[in-house]
This record gives structure tokens, sequence and C-alpha cells, in this order.
């Protein structure tokens, strides 16, 4: 009996078990799935546990529920993993030896990473929204809130859907209006970044949003320490700013057992080929999700378009053929912008986010980096696509590769490299 | 090449091709950014960008160049003010680091 182990029962192992499962022969391969936590977080969902729109039940589900009983699923933490060996050991005792391997691991926040970040605000008046622990204590101390100045801080890039601080920012607008006192609430954004964004085009179109909501941008702000005594933030290049509520971005890195089992850069991340998925360092590794290092953005749309290729690859390398499909890098993100609108930007490794419609041509029904109603709808609709569709291995209509169809080229203000 | 004239630069001022980057390139680059004068510790930094930025095909970011290099945040922003991983990268001649995307 041959092994298809997978790491990681997130977004990414729950979709490929199932589909690895459905295609490889019962009787020669078991496929195993390991993940230490028995419940599955839906985390685009965190986003709107602060502002009281989704509760606990909106984004939790018990993991088994979305695995086939064709696949065998561990709970327990992964120790170390031995690739060279092609072996894993399990925090519970067990070892398994595979024959192929995804590693599905996601990301973790470190808040520790920052100094003072952890030091008596913590939870009191400085919160994350990464965790479901964070953005539920996050909503109870916004009900309570008499206003101030909030602040928004991404530490340090990358981190996983990297809108996400953005959307915080437009529904924080959205819900002190409606609750009667924005005037009571200064918005500042302090990013590491030169702009709202990274790519260009999106970056001038985010950023015109912001500053139409008031809210300040505070750009190239590279955190070095958290004040908790006096309630600031500090640069490394010595600016301060002051807040009542800081709302964090903590460094993001890889899974620390990919760090401890020696696989990963200084982030945890794994090394992959970009287009295929595959380790460039051990052929029968696998990476998919947060977990790698290709330079797209870390998001579960990124997941379910890289899908088909990674399915692709895996059948053809095990038959022993050579491996053709390609991933193009292909992110589409919803962003939430507040009073029931939303933005839609769509981009590959090549081509930044432009914009026009999407899927189609003139009809959309989606606005690329435009606000609209239609946008916040799909917005939502993404959960249940995300609990209904995806996770149970039912085909969502979108097309995988990335297509200009659609879009409208405005001269691009910044070539790509040629290296 | 002694100057930018025939040198294709971005709207943000990056280089696009780095195999156009010289030496003498980056002292302009540099008083560009308001570095006057590039010291051996200025250097240490740029060879560890240009090796590690061509070998991956970007430039690298704050935490990849203080942990290749050992010297420390608070250092590298002593020695190119406000953003040492976006100001290196241009200086020597790779394309903005990504970090996020
Ligand atoms: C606030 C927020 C908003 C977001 N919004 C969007 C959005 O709008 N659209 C979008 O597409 N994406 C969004 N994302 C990103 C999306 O949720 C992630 O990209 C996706 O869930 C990643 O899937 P993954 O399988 O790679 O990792 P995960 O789903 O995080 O799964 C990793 C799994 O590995 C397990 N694991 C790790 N280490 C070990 C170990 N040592 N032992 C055992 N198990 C281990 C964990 O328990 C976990 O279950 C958002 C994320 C956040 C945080």
């Amino acid at each position: 009996m041959k092994t298809f182990l997978v790491l990681g029962a997130g977004t990414a192992g729950t979709m490929i078990a199932r589909k690895m499962a459905a295609h490889l022969d019962a009787r020669e391969w078991k496929v195993v799935l390991v993940d230490k936590d028995e419940k599955h977080y839906y985390q685009p969902g965190f986003l709107f546990l602060p502002f009281g729109m989704y509760r606990a039940q909106d984004v939790i589900q018990p993991k088994r529920k979305f695995i086939p009983e064709k696949v065998e699923f561990i709970i327990s933490g992964i120790e170390r993993i031995e690739p060279d060996a092609s072996r894993v050991k399990l925090t519970n005792g067990r070892t398994i030896t595979y024959d192929h391997m995804v590693v599905a691991t996601g990301v973790d926040i470190h808040p520790e990473e920052t100094e003072g970040m952890l030091d008596g605000g913590w939870r009191t008046n400085v919160f994350d929204f990464y965790t479901f622990e964070g953005a539920t204590a996050l909503g109870k101390f916004l009900e309570k809130w008499q206003g101030g100045r909030m602040v928004v801080n991404v530490v340090e890039n990358p981190i996983k859907c990297p809108v996400a601080p953005l959307e915080l920012l437009f529904l924080a607008d959205w819900w002190f209006t409606k609750r009667g006192m924005r005037n009571k609430v200064e918005l500042v954004y302090a990013t590491p970044l030169s702009g709202a964004f990274t790519k260009p085009i999106a970056a001038d179109a985010l950023g015109a949003m912001l500053k139409r909501k008031n809210i300040h941008v505070e750009p190239d702000f590279n955190i070095g320490m958290v004040d908790a005594g006096s309630n600031v933030i500090r640069s490394w290049d010595e600016r301060e700013i002051p807040y009542d509520l800081l709302v964090t971005v903590p460094t993001n890195m890889g899974a620390e057992v990919i760090g401890r089992s020696g696989m990963g850069d200084e982030m945890n991340f794994v090394a992959v080929d970009k287009h295929t998925l595959q380790s460039q360092k051990w052929e029968n590794v696998w990476v998919m999700g947060d977990a790698n290092n290709i330079p797209t953005s870390k998001a579960g749309a990124v997941i379910h378009f890289q899908q088909e290729t990674v399915v692709k690859n895996l059948l053809a390398h095990i038959a022993g053929k050579p491996i053709t499909h390609k991933f193009d890098g292909h992110a589409s993100c919803y962003i939430e912008s507040g009073f029931n609108k939303g933005v839609l930007i769509d981009f590959n490794y090549d081509q930044e986010p432009l914009p026009g419609k999407y899927p189609l041509p003139v009809v959309g029904p989606f606005t690329l980096l435009g606000e609209t109603t239609i946008n916040h709808w799909g917005k939502l609709a993404f959960k249940t696509l995300y609990w209904n569709m995806m996770l149970q291995g039912i085909e969502v209509p979108l097309p995988n590769d990335f297509s200009m169809a659609g879009k409208k080229p405005t001269s691009s203000k910044s070539p790509a490299p040629q290296f | 090449m002694t100057d930018l004239v025939n040198v294709a630069l971005n709207a943000e001022g990056f280089m696009i091709d780095p195999n156009q980057w010289t030496k003498e390139l980056a002292e302009i680059l540099a008083r560009q950014e308001g570095i006057d004068v590039l010291t051996p510790e200025h250097w240490q930094i740029i060879d560890f960008c240009r090796t590690t930025g061509l070998a991956n095909g970007k430039a690298p970011t704050l935490r990849q160049i203080t942990v290749g290099t050992g010297i420390s945040i608070k250092d590298l922003f002593a020695l190119y003010p406000k953003g040492p991983a976006k100001k290196v990268a241009k200086i020597a001649g790779l394309g903005k680091p990504e970090g996020c995307v």
C-alpha cells in the first residue's frame, strides 16, 4: 500500500486530500490527512466578526464534516518533517512514511516578533483580527468604545490576504458612521508600503478611496516597537503614532514545524517552483496554499485556482509522466469597502490589477477596481461558496486561468523587472 | 556607463534591467536617495542584495537583509534612512522589494 500524505487540514489540505482520494486507486493508495485542530476556521469571515456581522457559527465548523471517509484523518500535532527520508513524526508518537506529500500547514501570526506588542495592551487596547480569538476580542472592545484614534498597522510583509487591513478600515468607517460616532473616531493606516497596495494602479484606486473616506495613511512605516505604557507605536526611523486602539497585523510566518524541520526560508515559507508548486528540493513534496513562497497573494481564492494544476501534475508525476501544467499566479480578491459595497481585483504573476469587468467582458457581473453593491454580494457569497462548494469538492464556476478579457489596460506605471 | 541617461527606470525610479547596473551607477542612484558617500558598510549590504536578488529574481525584504547580513534593523535604518529595503533595491539596480503581493 502506498501513502499519499497531506499535512494541514485547512483550506488547501482539505481540498487536495479529497481530490487525490477521488483520483487515486484505493486498492493501491491510502490518503492520510493530519491536523492538530478539530475545528475548521473560515478565516475570511474574521473580518466581519468585530462588527457583529458574523458570529462564531459562521466561521467555525468541524473539520471532519469536509473530509470524505476514504481519507484517514489524524488529529495530532506534527513534530518534525524529514523529507530526505520521506518520513513525518507526529506529536502523538506515530511516524508516517509517505510516497508523496502535500504540505499545507498555512501561516500564523507572531506578535512576539515586535518588541512590546504583548506587553500590557495585548487584547486590552491592542488587537489582532487574524485569529478567531483576536477578532472576537476586538468586537467586544468596539461595542463599548467611545471613540478616539484607531490605528491599523501592518508590521511587515508578506501577510495573508494583503487587502484585509484595508477592508477592516473601510468597514470601521462604515460602522462608526452607522453608530453616529464617526466624528469621534480618527482612522489611521500605518503601512510599511509606500501606498495602499503593492501594485501601482490598484494602489492609486485604493489610495483615493482611503482619502475619500477620510482615513489617514502613514506610508513607509516600519514598526520597531509598541510602547504599551504610553500607547504609542514607534518606527525604526523614530516616527511615533499615538493610538487609543491599535489593530495590528503582526508578522505572518509559515508554520513552526517548517522551521524546525529546516524546510523553509527566514519566514518559514517553503521554496517551490512557482508554476508547478513542486518543492525545489524534494521531488515527492508539493506545497500548496499559504505555506509556499510563490509571489502571489496568500488567499483562499488562489488555492482554488492552483488546485487543478497541482492535481494534474501530481497524477502525471505519480504515473512517471512529465509535468506539464502551469499555474499562472491567478489571484482574485473581493475588497469589502463598507456601506454594502465592494471592490474586486484580479491579477496574476505578470499582470497587475486593472479596471474592467469580471469574469465576462462588459456584463461582468463584477466590476474590477470600482465600488459596487454586487461586488459586496460577491464577497458575502464567498462564505457559502467556501463551506458548500470549495471544501466539498464541488466545481466553482470561475475560470482557473487568469484572462485579460474584460480588463482595460491603462499604461502600466511599473513594468515587471526583467531578470 | 556613468550617467542615468541610457538607463531604463520605471515611474518609481527602479531600474528595469538589473544587468545595466554598474558600481558607478550605484553611486549616482545613492546620491539621488540622499546618501552622498557609500561606505564599506553600505557596500556590504548592496553586495548581499545584488547576489540574493539576482539569484531569486527579486529584491530581498528587510527581514531577509537583516538575517542574511547579520546587520541589525536599527543599523540598516541608520545606513539607509527611511526605507532600507527599498533604498538598497533601488541603488542595487533591482526591482522594488515585493514582500507583499
Ligand atoms: C482576516 C483574514 C481575511 C481573509 N480574507 C480572505 C478573502 O477575502 N479571500 C480569500 O481568498 N482569502 C482570504 N484570507 C486568506 C485565506 O483564509 C487563507 O489564504 C487560506 O485559508 C489558507 O489556507 P491554507 O490551507 O494554506 O492554510 P490554513 O487554512 O491556515 O490551514 C493550515 C492548517 O495547518 C495546520 N497546522 C499547522 N501547523 C501544524 C502542526 N505543526 N501540526 C498539525 N497541524 C498543523 C493548522 O492547524 C491549520 O488547520 C483571509 C485570511 C485572514 C486571516
